[in-house]
Formats: C-alpha cells, structure tokens, sequence
C-alpha cells in the first residue's frame, strides 16, 4: 500500500494529492503540467513536499509534522524516468548491477532474462536504441530490489510498433517480481490496457479514480 | 652554464609542481563539487575567497602564507612540532604552488560538475548511493575531461609561481630554485645568457602544458 497525503509547492504550481494506493498496477493519468512526475519525484524522495506524509508499504518516509525525511537512497523505490538517465560511462552490465543490494535474492540471470537483455550486456549506453535503453532502466530498478516501481512515461521515447513489445515485459514485471507499480502517463488507452487503476490527475489535483 | 644545472633546475620545478598538483586535487575536488552542488550560506564568501589568489599580487598571497606557517605561526607551530620545517625548504615551494594554482583548478573542475546533468546523480540516489558514491561514480567520471584539464592548467601555473614561492621559499640553489625563481637571479646577477635559456625551457614546457589542457578541452568540450 502506497498512502500519499502531501502538499509540494513548485513556483505558482502547488501539487495537492491525497491517496491510497493499494493496486498491482496504478497508473497516474493526465495532461502535461499536471505533476504527475512531481509526485513521482516526492516519492522517490527527490523533491520534499511542503507539508503531508507519505508512506511505502509500512514505512513511513515523508512525514513533514514528525520531521521525517528519508533520503532518496534509503527508500527503496526503483524509479526509471522519462529519460532513463542510464549512466553513459558505463557498459550495460556495470549499469545495471550498479543497485544491487547485499543479501538481494534475485540473480542477474532472472532479470536479463526476464526482460531480454542478456546479448545487451557487454553493450555499452550509448549504442542502445529506445526500447533497449527502457529495458535496461527497468532492470537495473530491478536490481535494488526495490518495495516500489515508479516508470514515468516508459513508452513516450519508443514507436507504436515498440510499445507492442515493451507492454508485454510491464505485465512480467508485474506478475513475477510482484512489485506494486505506480505507472505515469498521458496516454488513456495505455493506463486502461495496462493499469488496475487509473488515478486522473489535473493541475496538481486528483480528479477522478477508475478502477 | 652547465648542462647539469639546467637539469636540475627544470627537474626540481617539474618534481615539485607536480607534487604541487596532486597536493591540490583533493581540497580542490571537494571546494569544486560545494561550489557546484552545496546550497549553503556564504557560498560567494567561499567562491570569492577560492579566487583570491588569482588577482592578488602572489607575493601578497606569500606572506599571508609565510605569516601561517612561519615556526611561530598557527599552521608552522604545529608542523614544528611534529618536526617539520617548511619555510625556505622544497616543501614551501610546493606549498606556493598549490595554493596559486588551486583556483584555476577549481573553477575548472566546478565548471565540469555543473555541467553534469543531475539525472543521472537522482538515477544513483534513487539505486541507492550515498553522496560519496555518487560523487566517485557518477558525478567524478562524467567530470573526468574538466578535472583533467584543471590539473593540467594547476600544473603549468605552479611551474611559473614566483611572487608566493620567493617570498616563503626564497631562492636557495640546489634546494628552493625553480625555473621562474631561477630566471630573475640570473638576470639580476647579469647572466643574462643563462637566463635566457631558461626562458626558452619555461616557454617549451609551458607550451607543451597548455596545449595539453587545450586538447584535452576542445576534445571533450569542456569550458577551461
């Protein structure tokens, strides 16, 4: 269960969001400029709000009135971004091992199998296309074993003909590692194919729930 | 002049600007990265303080040194101490160069940092890194070009330090003399030759240094 109850003031833009998130799959619906990246952000621990808490599973990792604030590094999240922001220094593997944690259950192996990556490995950044370079993100997510997935827009940099192949390893995540996902996009058809939920969102507010 | 002596004089400037240089990577590293990254109080009183060696006049910044680690001074009294004698030593020539060359180092290097995209450090935050691994993993190898060029352009202005190094280390043959030091003794004393022929080595070696950071800037597009 994700329980999001915060107030993150950016400039003239205040993002309002108050939430239980207790599906496999949510999907964040709205137009640009609706925050749903900042929420994204909030969470992951890389923007504070301005009052509220926010909870992950158990823990609590925001909480402004008990002065709580984990750092992005200790909450567990795996976050791939619109930009992937994989490390262009690095070859796929070291990319993808870099979040490994101690103690962690699942093998290399499984992930690079799980989502194909295998013959990518040896590769490095810069020679991958846009869907390779989506794959490689959500495994080394992956590797830190992380409580939560945030995937912002994982489809927005890849072609119609990708997103038909890209979807399919979403559903595997999904189904094999049983990590709740919290899934960011502006596409509807995308959030209702993929998502148990659909929170809408609009200029900072939650304006409708579908499940 | 001998053969020998111009040797020693070149050898002795390369050994210790290049020791000058690894003395001033890591303070410069860290005031870089604070400077690029840190959001704290007085960060123009730090960034304009950094700097001030470069516009003082290096005899200035000399004495402000010698005044620190002379024996009776709070850095000197210390050192004395532990037994280490630093004024009118190598150890002061070295010293004189770190600190005329550290601001062209950091404003090098932070010029790189700032040019690192902070996507990438929130993408290892969020795998799990703390500052330090962020910084030797990510932020550091991204800014490898900038850091390389900081220390070259460090290094070639520690070859020429001679305002700071005569004023703390003064001009001792065979134990303090540098090439810039070595020049104005030689023309003072009217050896002109000699100092002219030194002149040419500075200029070849400085040539070689600057091209160098030149290379290595236009090869990776960093701003030196």
């Amino acid at each position: 269960m994700i329980g999001l109850d915060f107030r993150l003031v950016q400039g003239a833009f205040t993002l309002d969001i108050t939430a239980q998130l207790d599906r496999p799959i949510t999907a964040l619906f709205g137009p640009s400029g609706a925050g749903k990246t900042t929420v994204l952000d909030a969470v992951a621990g890389l923007r504070r709000p301005a009052s509220g808490s926010i909870l992950i599973g158990d823990r609590v990792v925001f909480d402004s009135e008990r002065s709580v604030n984990v750092p992005a590094r200790s909450r567990h999240v795996g976050y791939v971004a619109q930009d992937v922001a994989l490390f262009p220094h690095m070859s796929v593997r070291r990319n993808v091992l870099y979040g490994r944690r101690k103690g962690q259950k699942l093998s290399l192996d499984t992930v690079t199998r799980m989502l194909e990556i295998e013959p990518l490995l040896d590769r490095e950044v810069p020679q991958l296309s846009g869907g390779e370079r989506q794959r490689v993100a959500l495994a080394r997510a992956l590797m830190s074993a992380p409580e939560l997935l945030l995937l912002d827009e994982p489809l927005a940099a890849v072609d119609v003909e990708r997103r038909r192949r890209i979807l399919p390893y979403i559903e595997r995540v999904r189904d094999q590692m049983r990590v709740p996902i919290v899934y960011v996009t502006h596409d509807h058809a995308e959030a209702a194919q993929l998502a148990d939920e659909v929170i809408l969102l609009e200029r900072g507010r939650i304006i409708g729930r579908e499940r | 002049m001998l053969r020998a002596e111009i040797w020693e004089i070149t050898g002795f400037t390369m050994a210790t600007a290049a020791l000058a240089t690894l003395l001033m990577v890591p303070p410069g590293l860290f005031l870089a990265w604070l400077l690029a990254r840190g959001r704290f109080h007085g960060r123009l009183i730090v960034d304009t303080a950094i700097s001030l060696p470069l516009v003082m006049p290096p005899v200035a910044t000399g004495l402000v040194l010698l005044a620190m680690v002379a024996p009776r001074g709070p850095v000197g009294r210390v050192l004395a101490r532990a037994g280490i004698e630093v004024v009118f030593t190598w150890k002061a020539v070295v010293l004189a160069m770190a600190v005329m060359g550290l601001p062209l180092f950091v404003r090098t290097v932070r010029a790189g940092i700032e040019q690192v995209d902070r996507r990438y450090e929130a993408a290892a935050a969020t795998l799990g890194a703390g500052p330090l691994r962020v910084f030797f993993t990510v932020t550091l190898p991204l800014a490898r070009p900038a850091v390389l060029a900081g220390a070259v352009l460090g290094f070639a202005r520690a070859l020429g330090e001679f305002g700071a190094t005569i004023m703390i280390a003064g001009s001792i043959p065979g134990a303090t003399r540098t090439l810039a030091v070595a020049i104005y003794s030689f023309a003072e004393t009217g050896r002109d030759g000699d100092a002219a022929l030194l002149v040419a080595v500075s200029a070849a070696i400085a040539f070689v240094a600057l091209a160098a950071a030149n290379w290595i800037s236009s090869r990776q597009g960093v701003q030196a």
